[in-house]
């Protein structure tokens, strides 16, 4: 099997994994970082949402030998005690309920604030529409997104 | 196992309670939590699931160290609903503790010592909130005896406050009396005096939930995050059919896969395939979970399919709304319906159907387990009802109970799907086939396949009207798969479970009534998914409802509030054909059917939702109130069309009386997540079987709601309550979808008799 040099969280990593491994099992199975989450292994719900150069990026559809030197930043590596803007504006609004799909969501919108700092209501579902959350929280992600982008 | 539903029998004995200090023995085997200090037990009963008499009573259920250190056991399965915070926060709230410093311990599934843990049927509130007080209570009593004693006052002079006694001008910590608290004897139930309902801080606010800052930093452990040393990673590839069995495989292209270690097999349960099996199924165990899926895939297996090969989900379905044109099985009789519907001058005769859901949890089933030499078991799993999987792997691995420890993760998502133990029964019986710890991993498509569905279902209602609009009579016939299909193929009626959801407890104040069923059989899993047969029963009745405030010329608010008549309590039992009224377990007495209740909250609604100036202002509106699991939910949902003609959904208003409101904002995110499920429900999930397999394989066929097309603003107005508290889990549910559906009528003059329909 290929050995990989990941660059994660600021951190660089060796790993050996076929090479269509996506990024999500090696994150989660290799590297053993539990935040990432896998929720349907195709692109459909944003739960394994990591930064690849500072853009979301599905890592359940992502394949190991795809990845290249690029910086990959997942939840444990957004800020170093929770004080992420994204994160401070969740714990604001006490967006989660389960919480499974909240990872995926900051994730996401963390990149999005970095791309547009202050988007409209109508760019952020745009861009929060391939994150799926069951328990429904979306009118609480978009007040903890509005929150977020004011204190940026 | 029966189907652990939360209903039916009425619960029997008296209450009897007691607070004691455990053994040393006891609390020494609880490490990780006690560390010295004062350390309570308890032994409460209360009403359980299924409305038993429930025994409470764990050894260790709070502790205060000399740092000041509280700490609490969570007993429930926290799935997203906040019951990991609401009740300890009532604990808290009654011995006076800091909210902002309380420790919260998850604890394992045993029934001795925490009685049924089945977190389902939204009863953990209403099940535990004075035992919860009572055990905050005692607790206060003890710190306030030893502080009063050291004073030299009397205790009544004292209270807690922020983990403080006070009094007499002093004030001491809670752990600066720890020492003391050994020679203080543990008060006599009788004595505890409870905190008024108005003097309580924490319960009635909103407290935010324990583990959010964990969540937002991904640091909070869902079912597949546990790892153990040299744990193993397991795949499996199931029965296509519900019923089939393996004639033959081959796994040499599986094998060859890198990280594969081994492939076995798992004996299934067959036809039926119950509530707590598995499924028959190869397993692929693998050092890593993408080496696993890679060895399913190069799997090949040879089926004998066996009797569901042929089924149709849409046949079926056909079938079952062809059998309600005739004469059913009488559930429920008022009156003599058949001389209403000769003598009506008026007729609405209507048919609805709705199809199978998927529970759909972001999290897919995931469980952890490890079979030891000596036989026992030790599993990690994100369930909703940590005995049942104790038991059921018990079971399948055929040791004693004692041999199996559940330890139970937050859940991503639960909605009724996590009360099966079904895939912890798949890791233990993979675990002991490895000889070493596996997890199990579920992929999105096994849990659309092998979910435990909502049934599909037909229902035919006719309604009569005498000549000048007074309602005469109703006529419910209602067939779907009854969740006891899952386990016997003789149970061709919904139980009489099934029918108290929403569907025989028709409140409404008609002479004439009349409600069937008819026979279906169950040919996939079904089970219970969040509001269970209220789903299908609300959308049905508060759709015909909206029709028939039509056809009486009256507003739909004015129409609910004059039909369900004088302010009373009401008895269905005497209606109920040889079955009774369940009552979701609790006895009609200490929860009646209210109609006082239901009318104030559809009056408030009025008001809430600025009901009469939206209408007069020509805005697009439909309401609906159902009341669920012994909660009174009222629903007004607003449509507009955007600019690019797509429907919209801008507004929702919800107001709900569920007694004291505990944690209000947990209330709330139930009310707004709610409104999401039942949209996904009402216009975009759905799933259907082909030659006996399921059709939907990830969210691109199984859709549910994304942001874009989410209602906007859910306002919840909560009614200001001194009654016993009741749930909030469920409810939001059944009252959106008819709600929506009557302003899809008012939006374009069509009325929705199928779900899903399209906005
Ligand atoms: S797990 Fe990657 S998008 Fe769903
Ligand atoms: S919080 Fe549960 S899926 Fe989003």
């Amino acid at each position: 099997m290929p050995n990989y040099t990941l660059k994660i969280n600021g951190e660089s990593k060796e790993v050996e994994a076929l090479e269509d491994m996506p990024l999500l099992w090696v994150i989660r199975d290799l590297l053993k970082m539990k935040g990432t989450k896998f929720g349907c292994g195709q692109s459909f719900c944003g739960a394994c949402t990591v930064h690849l150069d500072g853009n979301a990026v599905r890592s359940c559809s992502l394949p190991i030998s795809a990845v290249g030197t690029g910086e990959i930043t997942t939840i444990e590596g957004l800020s170093e005690n929770g004080d992420h803007p994204v994160q401070k504006a969740w714990v604001e609004h006490i967006v989660p309920q389960c919480g499974y799909c909240q990872s995926g969501q900051i994730m996401n919108a963390a990149a999005l604030l970095n791309s547009n700092a202050s988007p409209s209501e109508e760019e952020i579902e745009q861009a929060m529409a391939g994150n799926l959350c069951r328990c429904g929280t979306y009118n609480r992600i978009k007040d903890a997104i509005v929150t977020a982008s004011k204190s940026l | 196992m029966l189907p652990n539903i939360p209903f039916i029998q009425k619960k029997k004995g008296q209450d009897k309670s007691k607070v004691f200090v455990p053994s040393r023995r006891d609390f020494l085997k609880l490490g990780s939590l006690a560390t010295g200090g004062l350390i309570l037990g308890v032994n409460f009963q209360c009403s359980g699931p299924k409305g038993e008499l429930v025994t409470f009573a764990p050894n260790v259920y709070l502790s205060i160290d000399s740092t000041n250190q509280v700490t609490l056991v969570a007993h429930r399965s926290e799935m997203g609903t906040g019951i990991r915070t609401s009740l300890p926060q009532i604990v808290a709230d009654e011995l006076g503790a800091d909210w902002s410093t309380i420790k919260i311990v998850q604890a394992e599934g045993d029934e001795e010592k925490y009685g049924n843990q089945n977190t389902d049927g939204s009863f953990s509130v209403r099940m535990f909130f004075e035992p919860m007080r009572k055990a905050g209570a005692t607790a206060r009593h003890m710190l306030i005896a030893a502080a009063a004693a050291d004073w030299g006052v009397d205790p009544s002079q004292c209270d807690t406050r922020d983990g403080k006694v006070i009094g007499d001008g002093k004030e001491i910590a809670f752990g600066d009396l720890v020492g003391k608290l050994k020679d203080t004897p543990v008060p006599d139930p009788e004595s505890i005096t409870l905190r008024e309902l108005s003097s309580y801080k924490l319960i009635g606010t909103d407290v935010p939930i324990y583990d959010l800052k964990n969540i937002a930093m991904g640091k909070a452990v869902f079912g597949a995050d546990v790892d153990l040393p040299d744990m193993k990673i397991a795949v499996v590839r199931r029965t296509p059919v519900i019923g089939a069995k393996v004639v033959s495989y081959n796994d040499e292209k599986a094998l060859a896969v890198p990280g594969v270690v081994q492939v076995v097999k798992i004996e299934g349960s067959g036809n039926p395939p119950g509530l707590d099996k598995a499924l028959e199924g190869i397993a692929v165990i693998a050092e890593n979970t993408w080496s696993a899926i890679k060895g399913r895939d190069a799997l090949e297996i040879e089926w004998d399919l066996g009797e569901n090969k042929d089924y149709s989900s849409k046949k079926q379905l056909a079938e079952m709304l062809q059998s309600t044109r005739s004469n059913g099985k009488v559930r429920r009789e008022r009156g003599n319906f058949d001389s209403a519907n000769r003598s009506a001058s008026r007729k609405i005769e209507r048919t609805y159907e709705a199809p199978f859901y998927a529970h759909a949890t972001i999290e897919p089933p995931a469980a952890i387990a490890h079979v030891k030499p000596d036989g026992s078991c030790e599993v990690w799993a994100p369930t909703q009802h940590p005995q049942w999987a104790r038991g059921a792997v018990a079971g399948a691995l055929g040791v004693d109970v004692s041999q199996v420890k559940v330890n139970v993760t937050l859940l991503g998502g639960g909605f009724g799907r996590k009360s099966k133990p079904d895939f912890v029964v798949e890791a233990a019986l993979i675990s002991k086939a490895a000889n070493g710890p596996v997890r199990v991993q579920w992929t999105r498509d096994d849990d659309l396949h092998f979910d435990f569905f909502h049934s599909h279902s037909a229902q035919r209602i006719i309604a009569t009207l005498d000549s000048s609009g007074g309602l005469t009579g109703w006529n419910h016939h209602t067939v779907f798969p009854a969740i006891g299909s899952t386990s016997s193929k003789e149970e061709l009626h919904p139980s009489d479970g099934e029918m108290g959801l929403g569907c025989v407890d028709f409140p409404f104040n008609v002479p004439n009534i009349r409600v069937e069923t008819h026979e279906s059989t169950g040919n996939t899993r079904v089970g219970w998914l969040r509001s269970v047969s209220n789903i299908h029963h609300a959308f049905a009745i508060h759709t015909m409802l909206d029709e028939i405030a039509e056809a009486r010329g009256k507003d739909p608010l004015e129409n609910a509030l004059e039909l369900l008549g004088e302010d009373r309590d009401i008895t269905f039992q005497s209606e109920m054909v040889g079955g009774e009224y369940g009552n979701y377990g609790e006895s009609i007495d200490n929860y009646p059917w209210n109609t006082g209740r239901m009318k104030n909250v559809i009056r408030t609604l009025r008001e809430k939702s600025n009901w009469d100036a939206n209408k007069a202002a020509g805005k697009i509106m439909g309401f609906a109130a159902h009341k669920s699991f012994l909660t009174y939910v009222g629903c007004v949902v607003l449509l507009e069309k955007g600019a690019d003609g797509k429907i919209l959904i801008p507004e929702v208003h919800y107001v709900v009386d569920c007694g004291v409101a505990v944690n209000t904002d947990r209330i709330r995110s139930q009310f707004e997540g709610g409104a999401q499920f039942a949209t996904s429900l009402a216009t975009t999930s759905e799933i259907t079987l082909e030659n006996g397999q399921v059709q939907q394989n990830n969210f691109d066929t199984y859709q549910i709601i994304r942001m874009p097309a989410a209602p906007k603003k859910i306002h919840v107005h909560i009614v200001k309550s001194q009654i016993k508290p009741t749930g909030v889990g469920e409810p939001p549910v059944p009252p959106f979808i008819p709600a929506l559906a009557n302003a899809m009528y008012q939006m374009n003059g069509q009325r929705i008799y199928k779900l899903p329909f399209k906005v």
